[in-house]
């Protein structure tokens, strides 16, 4: 069979898979539709939050990101993951004990005001849409490169499975999805990255490789590099070139914002009890955690590989995989010198660099420079495929809770029956799918760079409000509004000066405190927790019957109720 | 407001004297945890990885700040969950706010 012709399959019964999950999981309540009706098992929601976690930009992007970042590319790393212990200690058990449909929900009844949930609404919204664009062009990027159908119809595609599956099943079909998904994807990642790591330093275990010896050369890989990178003049790879307070910055920001992420906080609605939840957060890192300590080992190999199988070789005789994807654009030969041979070579050196080499390539064309057979490449196809669509699918149910349940049942619409409730979360399904293919499709060109920002927006508008809405009963509603609004201004002012505005004064010299736009979140929600807390101070304190409901989510006894008692 | 019924009895003296307690407990395990995650992250895998990085991990030929960042802090946050999920459950017993009978 060829390459093409398994990649057909494999994405076909994959799809296929999800679409009669879709099929039995269909949803019949509001309770359905938005959280599964709390019957999901703490270590399915695990694997359904490690799906909806793990982006096209985790599976596809990441270790080739840090391939070329080396140590800085620990920001995503750390970032990505210590979010996730935030969650743990700090919010699941107590938002899953409030028992809330969404996360504007538990702002709106927190700060007993309809003005704070629908801010809440905005920048659930705001986030969720600059993140769903980036995963319905990944799906159409996967789609144009594996099986060479047009980019715009690999979108049309992978619109039509959300669509069945997010609109018929809401949460419980996307629940359900995701654990698929979740195996698919990590299988996808792991077959190659264990192959590579057995090509490159003999050990089966990619973490272990990563610290193992080149079986080529006899030196820990690692060292190996380092002395690669010396000669080459490029960077290092273990010491990085950022500043440590940007870097610190960086990972706080990714961290908070993961933990103040809409689409992950409402993963742990969908468990049965507070104790459920406090477990199924340690099973998603722990299943996160297999794909993120196998990407860095991954980037090692890719960057051992790269050097060696194409510096200072003829032209002529390159491995064919890098012959395949040069048809692509993704890798790119300049012969500046012309002498026939690739000069692979960074900024500190007295040669001119030859070749440009996108960084998505490493993990898609892993199973290519492992010599995998052709299942193989199918596979990671439909795993890049899993990725984008599981966390495309969770956004998705963001969106349109936020509009049926936030805007229309709880501000605007109260005396909605059910009925009425659940063909409105449908429709707004829908409409969101349609939105996001529309994007997917024709991509603002900011799309890449907004999908970063979205965590610090999310860190500095969410996250302070929840975790101060749990931790101090003195919390008021004035406090938490202006928090909200001030930090996320602050944070989407400062990333629009330095990217759109002045885009020439975007760089270490003119930014504040040298902190990137990627950082700034992090200030912008310690100017949250300041601001809120002052006012909090200047204003009345919360009425007696939210100063109770916060006694109630504190404890774990009695979880399902706490909601109604706010009503 | 919901009716008496659904309301736990937050107004006995004793309960609530119990709930602050257990409170209390909890504050304490979250700053400890929260400590730790901060120094294996932060500390080992940024504020001090350059000063790390003289050492190799024994037996490999990784640098230990670099390694911090990129493998060790991540193993940390998924045992950091699990002592948190124990202690938790402990605790819950401890003061009778666990959710033994209810599913």
């Amino acid at each position: 069979m060829t390459v093409q012709a398994w990649t057909f399959l494999l994405v076909a019964a994959s799809f296929a898979l999800y679409i009669g999950i879709a099929i039995w999981s269909r949803a019949s309540s509001t309770k359905d539709f938005y959280v599964a009706g709390t019957g999901v098992s703490p270590l399915a929601n695990g694997m359904a939050t490690a799906a909806d976690w793990m982006s096209a930009a985790s599976f596809i992007s990441m270790a080739g990101l840090i391939s070329f970042m080396g140590y800085d590319g620990s920001v995503y790393l750390l970032g990505w993951t210590g979010g996730y212990v935030l969650l743990a200690l700090m919010l699941a058990p107590y938002l899953r004990k409030y028992g809330a449909f969404t996360v504007p929900d538990f702002v709106g009844d927190r700060y007993y005001s309809r003005f704070a949930r629908i801010v809440a609404v905005v920048c659930a919204i705001f986030v969720s849409f600059t993140y769903v664009a980036g995963q319905m062009r990944g799906v159409g990027i996967v789609f144009g490169r594996f099986l060479e159908v047009d980019v715009n119809v690999g979108v049309g595609i992978g619109m039509a499975i959300v669509f069945f599956y997010a609109v018929l099943g809401g949460m419980k079909g996307i629940t359900y999805t995701q654990v698929a998904q979740y195996c698919v994807l990590i299988f996808a990642y792991l077959v190659p990255a264990i192959f590579l790591s057995i090509l490159i330093t003999g050990n089966p275990v990619p973490q272990l490789g990563f610290g193992g010896v080149e079986q080529a050369s006899g030196i820990p890989l690692l060292e190996r590099i380092e002395g690669l990178h010396r000669e080459l003049g490029f960077a290092s790879y273990t010491n990085g070139t950022k500043s440590t307070l940007d870097v610190f910055f960086i990972t706080a920001a990714l961290m908070v914002g993961t933990a103040g992420l809409p689409h992950v906080i409402i993963r742990f609605y969908t468990v049965p009890r507070v104790r459920d939840a406090r477990i199924s957060v340690g099973w998603a890192l722990l299943f996160i955690s297999l794909l993120y300590t196998t990407a860095p080992a991954v980037a090692v190999f890719a960057r051992a590989n790269l050097i060696n199988s194409v510096q200072d070789v003829p032209y002529e005789q390159v491995p064919e995989w890098f012959t395949n994807w040069e048809a692509t654009g993704l890798v790119r030969f300049d012969d500046a010198n012309g002498d026939g041979r690739i000069q692979y070579v960074g900024p500190e050196s007295s040669m001119t660099n030859e070749l440009t080499v996108d960084r998505d390539i490493m993990v898609l064309a892993n199973p290519e420079i492992a010599n995998l057979p052709g299942w193989v490449i199918g596979l990671v196809a439909a795993g890049g495929l899993a990725a984008a669509l599981s966390t495309a699918a969770g956004l998705l149910l963001v969106i349109s809770s936020a509009v049926s349940h936030d805007l229309l049942k709880r501000s605007f619409r109260p005396d909605i029956t059910e009925k009425q409730e659940l063909l409105a979360a449908r429709a707004a399904a829908g409409v969101a799918v349609v939105i996001a293919g529309y994007f997917g499709m024709n991509p603002p060109g900011f799309v890449a760079q907004v999908v970063a920002f979205a965590f610090g927006l999310a860190a500095s508008s969410f996250f302070p409000a929840i975790i101060l809405g749990i931790f101090s009963k003195r919390t008021s509603r004035e406090g938490a509004i202006l928090g909200m609004i001030l930090g996320i201004t602050f944070t989407a002012g400062y990333i629009v000066y330095f990217n759109f505005v002045r885009p020439e004064l975007n760089n270490a010299g003119h930014w504040w405190f040298g902190i990137s736009p990627e950082g700034i979140g992090t200030l912008g929600m310690l100017l949250n927790f300041a601001v809120t807390t002052v006012v909090s101070y200047l204003t009345p304190p919360p009425p007696p019957q939210v100063q109770v409901l916060v006694d109630l989510i504190r404890v774990p006894r009695g979880a399902g109720q706490a909601h109604e008692l706010s009503i | 407001m919901a009716d008496a019924r659904s309301r736990p009895s937050v107004t006995d003296p004793a309960t609530v004297a119990r709930h602050a307690e257990y409170w209390r407990r909890n504050l304490r395990y979250l700053w400890a945890l929260t400590a730790v995650w901060f120094l294996v992250s932060y500390g080992c895998g940024i504020i001090f990885a350059d000063a790390l990085n003289a050492y190799r991990l024994p037996g490999t030929g990784l640098p230990l700040g670099f390694w911090f960042a990129q493998q060790g802090a991540i193993y940390v946050f998924v045992i950091l969950i699990f002592v948190y999920v124990w202690l938790m459950n402990r605790l819950d017993r401890e003061f009778e706010v666990d959710e033994g009978g209810e599913a």
